[in-house]
């Protein structure tokens, strides 16, 4: 078990009150959560042996700075993965930068796992792995809906009979909350600039709808 | 369900999806005439229902004596003359438009004027298929899948000049055959094929861009999503050449730059990393 502490910059995606993983910190330990982003300076601490900053949408880069693809230390990101505002999952997706310390991702990576999480690691990219590879296809699955291709419960039924999959796009990313839907894909879109996240018309009505409460 | 349909045939019946379809018709109790042009896959089929419904016995989803009538009910031919008793028939050979178009239009001349073709086409269009066959009103899309005697869904679409009487017949046909249809359009990878290829593609795109390993990409689907199986296990159950080729089906139709294979696939299928069926792709899997 690696011990952890926890620093609480503000509300926290991954881990709501309450959650185990909070109970589970120590006073001091040699590494360290930072929940809610970085707060208004990333700490500089050369004897952790990892900063894990906890991301939204935004890439890790935000909170480190970045050298002409050099960069990396070891702080690193996380987040752990959540279908919109659905309930956590069980996956952490770690987020390294090139140079980043090794040992700090084996620590990080361990700590993680201790406590009961699956991890995976992938680079400082605009929607870390699931968002990046989901928000295309609910979109896709929206736009279908607009477009008459068919029912949403036949879509639904479509991936989970034919796929095995446990729902479908349209019961998920409602589910998830087509707002959020549609917050996550336009900030994806803005680092990539590929119209499969241009947020579908129906998400961008959900927002538009929950702004004007 | 009752269904006026009574005799379906399967073109195409000792392939892969016919030979599926063709147990999904008989165990319902419809006399099934398995047509192809190759005696040999024909015994193959045959074969693999004898397994098939034997294994369905030990299961106890079926008693001894309906495996004894559901085989009665396959009835070989590579006579297309055979067809002409077939209210419906489902058609599944290879995926060439050309092909489809020539067989349908023999058919036409063989088979009574009520019945149904069905085509079992996975990226082809449904009205395309019908065009020049001279009953494009009587021509369906009913698309099984793999394995289609294990597999529950089938995607119907109509063409443009397909008849709600058609739709209607075949559809209960598939109730009565005790599938579950969706109704989508005839537009390129119906539903599920037009949400899964372009998926596989960000797969791929992903891992060329650096994202991370496949394995890690697995993991993620499978724990944050529940899938039972990650993307790159499947493609490499797929097969990476035939994700070229529905690319090279969908994209030309669609232009969507999501359906067209990425580089790093076409560059895959060139080192020969073709996936399981090859020993590799993108996992390895020559030990095993
Ligand atoms: N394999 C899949 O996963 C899958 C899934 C859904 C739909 N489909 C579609 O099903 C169709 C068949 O695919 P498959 O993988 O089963 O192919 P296959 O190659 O396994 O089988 C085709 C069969 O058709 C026979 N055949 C060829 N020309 C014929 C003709 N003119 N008349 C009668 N028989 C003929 C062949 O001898 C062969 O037995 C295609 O349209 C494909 O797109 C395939």
């Amino acid at each position: 078990m690696r011990d952890y502490m926890i620093l609480q910059n503000g509300p926290s995606r991954s881990f709501a009150e309450g959650d185990a993983f909070l109970a589970g910190a120590s006073d001091a330990a040699d590494v360290l959560v930072l929940l809610g982003g970085s707060g208004e300076q990333l700490p500089e601490d050369a004897s952790k042996a990892a900063i894990l900053v906890e991301l939204d949408t935004e890439c890790l880069g935000v909170h480190t700075g970045e050298m002409s693809g050099r960069e990396g230390s070891q702080v690193l990101g996380f987040a752990r993965y959540r279908n919109g505002n659905d309930a956590p999952t069980n996956l952490i997706e770690l987020v390294r930068q090139p140079a980043s310390d090794p040992e700090a991702i084996s620590a990080a990576t361990l700590m993680f796992e201790a406590a009961g999480f699956s991890v995976v690691v992938c680079a400082d990219q605009p929607g870390r792995i699931i968002d990046r590879l989901v928000r295309p296809k609910y979109n896709a699955a929206l736009r279908f809906l607009d477009e008459g291709l068919a029912t949403a419960e036949a879509m639904d039924m479509t991936c989970r009979m034919g796929l095995g999959y446990p729902d479908g796009p349209i019961e998920r990313v409602e589910r998830g909350g087509l707002a959020r839907h549609c917050d996550i894909s336009r900030a994806i879109f803005d680092m990539t600039g590929l119209p499969s996240y241009m947020p579908a018309r129906r998400a961008v009505v959900a927002r538009a709808r929950e702004d004007r409460q | 369900m009752t269904t006026s349909i009574k005799v379906v045939a399967v073109c195409g019946a000792g392939g892969t999806m016919g030979a599926g379809i063709a147990l999904v018709a008989a165990r319902a109790g419809f006399r099934t005439l398995c047509y192809d042009t190759q005696d040999a896959s024909l015994a193959g089929a045959r074969k693999r229902a004898e397994r098939f419904f034997s294994k369905s016995v030990e299961r106890g989803k079926m008693t001894a004596e309906d495996r004894e009538s559901a085989l009665a009910n396959l009835v070989d031919t590579t006579d297309l003359g055979a067809l002409a008793e077939a209210d419906l028939v489902i058609e599944a050979i290879f995926e060439s438009l050309e092909a489809k178009q020539t067989l349908f239009a023999k058919l036409d001349a063989v088979c009574a004027p009520q019945a149904i073709f069905a085509s079992n086409t996975s990226t082809l269009s449904i009205t395309e298929i019908a065009s020049g066959c001279g009953r494009e009103d009587r021509v369906v899309g009913m698309h099984f899948c793999l394995p289609a005697e294990m597999m529950k869904l089938i995607e119907m679409s109509r063409g443009i000049n397909t008849s709600d009487a058609t739709f209607e017949t075949a559809w209960g046909f598939t109730l009565a055959a005790g599938q579950k249809p969706v109704e989508t359009q005839d537009k390129p990878g119906f539903i599920l094929n037009a949400l899964l290829v372009p998926f596989n593609n960000d797969v791929i795109r992903a891992i060329e861009a650096g994202l991370t390993t496949p394995a890690e990409i697995d993991t993620a689907i499978k724990v944050g999503l529940g899938y039972k199986m990650g993307p790159c296990e499947l493609l490499d159950l797929i097969g990476l050449d035939t994700q070229v080729r529905l690319c090279e089906a969908f994209y030309p139709v669609t232009l969507d730059p999501r359906a067209s294979a990425p580089p790093l696939l076409r560059r895959m299928v060139a080192a020969g990393r073709l996936g399981k069926k090859s020993g590799g792709g993108f996992y390895n899997y020559e030990q095993q």
